[in-house]
């Protein structure tokens, strides 16, 4: 009769101790992964390594050129992706009617979400860079990051837009507005947080990703002189120097100032989030 | 009236522009597809399909394009990831869940968001600087293997496979597990018996999307893998994956070879296209049982 039992509660209790294992791991591989950086990084940040100018033939190692490429690439890509994608999520809410084209669209979607960075790049480069002759440039980087980060803006903002209470909707109506003014002046303002979000969480992306980048805006270590020259983002060149075995410790640097962006932008983010389902489920 | 007619016509107009926009992700994901395929496969039958997927020597330079070798080191990278992660992320996962006291879990929930913030290249130098030496030391070779490879994609795929099946475990009906424990089931037993199974379809998407992450990642990889274009015989042994062959090369490739790493591409992308469609039937039954 006991025999079971008891070998139920030594199962039950090897399962909770691997849940609690297993939890531990992942937070320890995080802070893992951080502290290393941060120790072994932000001894080699100074201002002379934020404002030089990367020319090693005359000893300046500086990522002034890297940080202005990713911020042109961040601005370029949101500028195109965010009204697209925002117009997209009002169709996919407050217009379309259930049926095989929004089913198609939710289709392509994740489809392009799934779609891993090596292709984009690949994409980017028969595409934008040949086709188009846009050449390594930062307009064709950020055109393949805009259809890159166009499912995450459009999912986020979709969500915001459904957060909105019907009744608000409804109320501007009965008022006698038309579907479109309700949708601009109601809707939209109600569910700003949400599209912060979104746009926050594709700068993320961006600032992160390499491979699509590096096959479509190139590597120029300068600064560009327009949107139609190439640049190195930041994490381009964290690959460069490590994958070149150039420098260690600049590439300890580079790396650490990619994962304090990228914990600000997590943490903007989830405070925005957090605002938004307070704005929501409160009022 | 005229005034009336007009707002109408702008109605229609500007909901036109909104679908338009909504189709661009379907103008996109064709234009995709038809140009790499299109740039891909050409070089597939030049080299001869066989040849291409079965050849197992990859020299360039003798004009001799086997992928063989970088199928299977991304096949068996993303195996071994797939199963490491899973099971570390499933267990997270029914921790944050169902056992996390609510204050931890309001710090955990937080750092697995964060690790899937965390740039691919910081993870793959991270991997070059800590894995690579630990690896060499303890396993003997240069410690750029296919053991490196495992290990940090089975990290990288953490955060998707964490919070989607947490999402599933949240999503089954609470009067499922309290039926079980009215029944007499300790809290596990009805996590294992009753919970997991019943979050089933959305537990096997996420590991699907975790699959998908894993035989795409890129940068992470070429720096810890040796890319080498060999079969691995060993853990130990250097590889290099399907995604590194494009990246590593596509630099200073042309002609046939920059083909033949585009047709590398549509490999990659048949791979990534079948997992897709996995996903969509997964996620159509899950959503499917939730109603």
């Amino acid at each position: 009769m006991t025999d079971p039992s008891a070998r139920r509660r030594i199962s039950d209790r090897i399962l909770t101790g691997l849940a609690w294992f297993c939890a531990f791991i992942t937070v320890a591989v995080l802070a893992w992964i951080l502290i290393y950086m941060i120790i072994k990084g932000a001894g080699h940040i100074n201002w002379a390594f934020l404002t030089n100018v990367y020319k090693p033939v005359r000893d300046l190692y500086g990522i002034y050129p890297m940080i202005i490429s990713t911020l042109m690439i961040i601005a370029v890509t949101v500028v195109i992706a965010t009204p697209i994608g925002i117009c997209s999520a009002i169709y996919l809410v407050e217009y379309s009617k259930p049926g095989r084209l929004v089913n198609t669209i939710r289709f392509a979607t994740e489809t392009l979400a799934g779609i891993p960075s090596i292709i984009y790049g690949l994409f980017g480069l028969v595409f934008f860079v040949i086709a188009l002759h846009l050449k390594y440039s930062i307009l064709s980087g950020s055109l393949t990051l805009s259809i890159m980060v166009l499912p995450t803006v459009i999912r986020s903002t979709e969500e915001a837009l459904k957060s909105v209470p019907a009744s608000y909707r409804e109320g501007s109506l009965a008022l006698g507005a038309t579907k479109l003014k309700t949708v601009s002046r109601v809707v939209l303002p109600s569910a700003i947080p949400g599209i912060l979000t979104a746009v926050i969480l594709s700068i993320g992306r961006i600032v992160g990703e390499t491979a699509a980048v590096y096959l479509t805006a190139g590597y120029v270590p300068n600064v560009p002189s327009s949107i139609m020259r190439s640049g190195r983002t930041l994490s381009v060149h964290l690959y460069t120097l490590a994958k070149e075995g150039i420098s260690f410790d600049q590439a300890y640097a580079t790396a650490t100032i990619l994962v304090v962006i990228v914990a600000i932008i997590n943490f903007i983010a989830t405070r925005l989030a957090r605002r938004l389902s307070r704005a929501t489920t409160g009022g | 009236m005229i005034s009336n007619k007009g707002r109408k016509l702008m109605e229609r107009i500007i909901e036109t522009i909104f679908l338009v926009c909504a189709a661009l992700s379907i103008l996109s994901v064709i234009v995709i597809t038809i140009y790499v395929f299109a740039k891909g496969s050409p070089a597939i039958f030049k080299v001869g399909a066989a040849n291409f997927l079965f050849g197992t020597v990859w020299q360039p330079e003798a004009n001799q394009y086997g992928i063989l070798p970088m199928i299977i080191s991304s096949v068996l990278g993303t195996i071994g990831a797939v199963i490491i992660g899973v099971f570390i992320g499933l267990f997270t996962a029914i921790f944050l869940a169902e056992l996390a006291p609510k204050k931890l879990a309001g710090i955990i929930r937080p750092a697995v968001e964060l690790l899937a913030g965390i740039p691919s290249v910081v993870f793959g130098f991270f991997g070059l600087m800590v894995l690579v030496p630990i690896i060499s030391e303890y396993f003997g070779g240069a410690g750029n293997s296919l053991l490196a490879v495992i290990i940090i994609l089975s990290v990288m795929i953490l955060p998707t496979v964490i919070s989607m099946s947490e999402t599933s475990i949240r999503a089954v009906p609470s009067t499922i597990k309290e039926g079980s424990l009215a029944l007499g089931a300790s809290h596990i037993q009805t996590i294992f018996k009753v919970i997991l199974p019943a979050a089933k379809s959305g537990i096997m998407a996420s590991i699907v999307l975790g699959t998908g992450r894993a035989i795409g990642e890129t940068m992470a990889v070429i720096l810890v893998s040796g890319n080498t274009a060999l079969i691995p015989h060993a853990i130990t042994d250097k590889v290099r994956t399907m995604t590194a062959n494009i990246a590593l090369e596509m630099g200073y490739a042309n002609g046939l070879h920059q083909e033949t790493l585009f047709a590398t591409g549509v490999i990659l992308f048949i791979f990534i296209m079948l997992l897709n469609i996995t996903l969509n039937i997964l996620l159509r039954r899950r959503d499917g049982e939730a109603a």
